[in-house]
């Protein structure tokens, strides 16, 4: 070890042993971010922001909640939401978060969509985000069986028993992963660890190669341009900061990152008081009951239209799974399904602007269909949609891509 | 170059048997995770149900609890087909032995006594008195569930003949 001169400050003292000065620079002062971004681009950090709100409103929630079918429920509607300070408050900022983070996790999604930033090159950035949509999922199911209402417990007698359907050992996987015929005490404890202990990890993990995976590519932007990153640092720490094309991730990327944050908080708070309803569903405020099916079993709104793709071949339960096999995996093909190489944003791609627009489209129409009863013509407009989805994703994607390929080389010779 | 050779031969196996014991103890470990996640053996042991059929009278229904999951019993009056291939015989009488969930997603369905079907509320399956589908989205008929009889006796849970020739049926 080199000699150790005595440190003048507390700061000192730690750039000594943890060389937090370089730290700083890699991490943020000198992590460069392009400056053709839009306000699209701060959902990152926002998901961030409700991942740390879930993690401590979640820590807060275990030390009252009882994983044990005799004690959740009451534990939940009795003890959380009427004895605990602040208790109430807890649960709905819980609730509140995990359903805002779906659809900031599609916004998220789509906005990488849109701009092409999930291929040539990001493939990694896209599939480690696709990989934490699914954990958080995961996350979100085993979490809404915890307080142990009707909808929590048809909710996970419906979704273990898809496992059921996988030819051979389907029906003795589904006894496995509820350590019993039914969903039952085992269950709940087993799903109350993954939801607040393996789960979490995993995603933290997953975080770290998200952000990693971000590195070397760098940031896209609003036109997918190509930029030397190092040559643009250079003219932006010689002084000429209006001019260079990229700017450090601290402080000017996270000041309008901030700005967003604060906007998005504005409204989560809002819906923690006044709005929390679409996240706490009346029905799960019933106690589970094995023997009595709710009439209307449907999911959050967020796994509606891949439920929706479910149900949607209403002639043939085989063909629903295994098109909802295709709608749950589909994303993690997307940086090859796409065959063109060149990033630009959809509006600038000739065929592929009214293929995303269409697929918006379907994913909103499969998420209305998803939440109305399967019957007369619903059922039909609910088969129409499944198969459109199916098309645009595994069909059309890859065709219109590689024409507008095509069309550019044509146009360029 | 003898001693290292003999050092690279000692490493080598060293090394290979330090993998295999730890590929075994890998798999060890696994299986022994698989195993904590198995039904627990009161969880088992609680899995048989007995039901005395002998005071149902015909077109009676009754509802019973086996392995948690609700079991449809149906007496079975002239009105009602019969169905070899589902037909549990009780005593010489006919009886329809079904697990009350719809073979589609898992919903209870619910006996309508005027129409004389199962019917699921979920996404409209319907089942006739025998538990063969005959409307809607369930793959196959209710499913039986593994019986015996002992007189008029009816005990879920344990296998025998009928149970087996039933099934192979269905």
């Amino acid at each position: 070890m080199a000699e150790l001169k005595k440190a003048n400050s507390v700061g000192e003292w730690f750039d000594q042993r943890l060389q937090t000065t370089t730290l700083t620079k890699v991490l943020m002062t000198e992590y460069w971010i392009p400056k053709r971004i839009n306000f699209l681009w701060s959902f990152g950090m926002v998901l961030a922001t409700l991942f740390t709100v879930l993690v401590i409103t979640g820590i807060f929630l275990m030390m009252y909640y009882k994983p044990d079918t005799q004690l959740a429920f009451y534990s939940v509607n009795y003890t959380i939401m009427h004895e605990v300070a602040f208790g109430w408050l807890i649960r709905h900022m819980h609730a509140v978060a995990a359903t805002l983070i779906f659809l900031f996790i599609y916004i998220h999604m789509f906005t990488g969509l849109y701009y092409g930033s999930f291929k040539s090159g990001r493939e990694l950035i896209w599939l480690s985000g696709v990989l934490l949509f699914v954990t958080f999922c995961a996350a979100g199911f085993s979490g809404y069986m915890l307080p142990w209402g009707q909808m929590s417990y048809w909710a996970a007698a419906v979704i273990t028993n898809l496992f059921g359907e996988i030819p051979i050992i389907g029906p003795e996987l589904v006894i496995w992963i509820r350590g019993d015929y039914v969903v039952g005490d085992a269950t709940l404890t087993r799903f109350f660890m993954l939801h607040v202990f393996l789960l979490p990890v995993v995603i933290m993990l997953i975080l770290g190669l998200h952000f990693y995976a971000l590195r070397t590519p760098h940031v896209n932007t609003e036109e997918g341009e190509d930029c030397d990153f190092e040559a643009e640092a250079r003219k932006y720490q010689a002084g000429d900061k209006k001019n260079s094309k990229v700017m450090p991730f601290w402080p000017k990327f996270m000041a309008e990152d901030i700005f967003v944050m604060c906007v998005v908080m504005t409204l989560f708070f809002f819906l923690v008081f006044y709005g929390y309803h679409f996240a706490l569903d009346p029905v799960n405020a019933i106690p589970a009951d094995p023997m009595v099916t709710p009439q209307f079993i449907y999911p959050e709104w967020y796994f509606l239209w891949s439920y929706e793709v479910l149900r949607g071949f209403f002639f043939s339960s085989d063909l629903g799974l295994i098109a909802f096999g295709i709608a749950n995996v589909v994303f993690f093909l997307f940086p090859w399904l796409d065959r063109d190489p060149k990033v630009l944003p959809m509006h600038k791609r000739p065929y592929m602007k009214y293929w995303f627009w269409a697929l918006m489209i379907t994913l909103v129409g499969l998420t209305i269909y998803g939440k109305l009863p399967a019957t007369g013509p619903n059922a039909w407009v609910g088969l129409v949609l499944s198969v459109s989805f199916l098309l645009l994703v595994l069909v059309l994607m890859p065709l219109l891509s590689s024409m507008e390929r095509k069309k550019r080389e044509r146009e360029a010779a | 170059m003898g001693f290292n050779a003999n050092r690279r031969g000692f490493i080598k196996g060293a090394g290979t048997a330090l993998g295999v014991a730890a590929a075994a103890g890998g798999v060890v470990a696994l299986y022994g995770m698989k195993r904590t996640w198995d039904p627990l053996p009161s969880v088992v042991a609680a899995g048989i149900t007995e039901v005395d059929v002998s005071r149902m009278d015909k077109g009676d229904l009754r509802r019973v609890e086996y392995r948690g999951n609700p079991v449809f019993i149906l007496k079975k009056d002239e009105d009602m087909a019969p169905n070899p291939a589902r037909d549990v015989m009780i005593n010489g009488e006919p009886y329809t032995v079904a697990i009350a969930i719809c073979t589609h997603l898992g919903c209870i369905p619910a006996w309508s006594p005027s129409a004389r079907l199962f019917q699921c509320a979920c996404h409209g399956g319907e089942f006739d008195a025998s538990g063969e589908v005959t409307f809607g989205p369930p793959p196959r008929a209710l499913d039986i569930p593994p019986f015996r009889i002992e007189g008029t006796l009816l005990v879920l849970g344990e296998e025998s003949e009928e149970y087996h020739r039933l099934v192979a049926q269905a």
